[in-house]
């Protein structure tokens, strides 16, 4: 199952719906495309909810640092919401949970970023 | 119990990076591996296949990758191999020093080793094998045969 991104906004925040599976080549493309897009419309502040995105591997982990660090040079910032239990355990091995803003409220979420 | 043994020659393309971690999928289930166990020998078998595809033959169409599977009373052992240059084990980075976390690649080899019981990577001027092992646990995996 490749990967899918819709995109909805909520308070100025960019939600990021993505769904299926972020691996070499195309999903990880699917991310790159979705977050290059949205900083090239001035949409700085956005929150990936990975809530549905059920495998990732170390390309796509590398695609999330990429996502994290592009916008954050952009002076944005980019969040992490509804990780999955094999995403969470990922992130936690790789010790990016603690680089990472991760989220399990969506309303909370938006609130947290700056504004 | 003996052992079963699969072996497949695929092209240097995404689609063997595809192809191999279905097979170990449905080799480790077969095997009597939990849901757990059967993602983490998936996943490794991926970054090796990616490894192979990308960091040995870099894609060459001339050249295969070789993914051998073997299941023993206690071992499932995978065996990849490229026709690269050789992995240079010694440009590999720690993924977890403070300098590598943001780096957005190298983190292969370290999932790898973190999902699997034993890897060996042995480079060589004609490719690189690199070997996942993975303990059987559990008295109600022996004498389970696999169909092949």
């Amino acid at each position: 199952m490749s990967m899918k991104t819709s995109n909805r906004q909520v308070d100025g925040v960019t939600i990021v719906d993505c769904s299926g599976r972020i691996t070499l080549g195309e999903g990880s493309v699917t991310l790159r495309d979705s977050v290059r897009d949205l900083l090239g419309k001035g949409n700085k502040k956005i929150l990936l909810n990975l809530g549905d995105v059920n495998y990732i591997d170390s390309s796509g982990i590398g695609e999330l640092v990429s996502a994290y660090t592009t916008v954050k040079n952009q002076g944005g910032e980019l969040k992490l919401l509804n990780l999955t239990k094999k995403v969470h355990d990922l992130l936690q091995i790789t010790k990016l949970y603690t680089v990472f803003d991760v989220k399990d409220d969506e309303a909370a979420a938006v609130k947290s970023f700056g504004k | 119990m003996t052992a079963h043994r699969v072996s497949y020659t695929l092209d240097s393309t995404l689609d063997t990076v595809n192809s191999a971690e279905e097979a170990a999928s449905q080799i480790a289930t077969e095997a009597g591996f939990g849901d757990e166990e059967v993602m983490k020998i998936a996943m490794a078998v991926r970054e090796a296949a990616v490894n192979a595809v990308l960091h040995g033959n870099a894609y060459d169409p001339g050249k295969k990758v070789t993914v051998d599977f073997e299941r023993t009373a206690k071992n499932l052992v995978i065996t990849i191999r490229d026709q690269g240059k050789g992995l240079d084990l010694d440009k590999i980075p720690d993924p977890l020093a403070a300098e590598n976390l943001l780096k957005t690649s190298g983190r292969g080899i370290f999932l790898i080793r973190s999902f699997m019981d034993e890897v060996e990577i042995h480079p060589s001027k004609t490719g690189t094998e690199i070997k996942l092992i993975k303990h059987v646990h559990g008295s109600s995996v022996d004498g389970k045969e696999a169909s092949q």
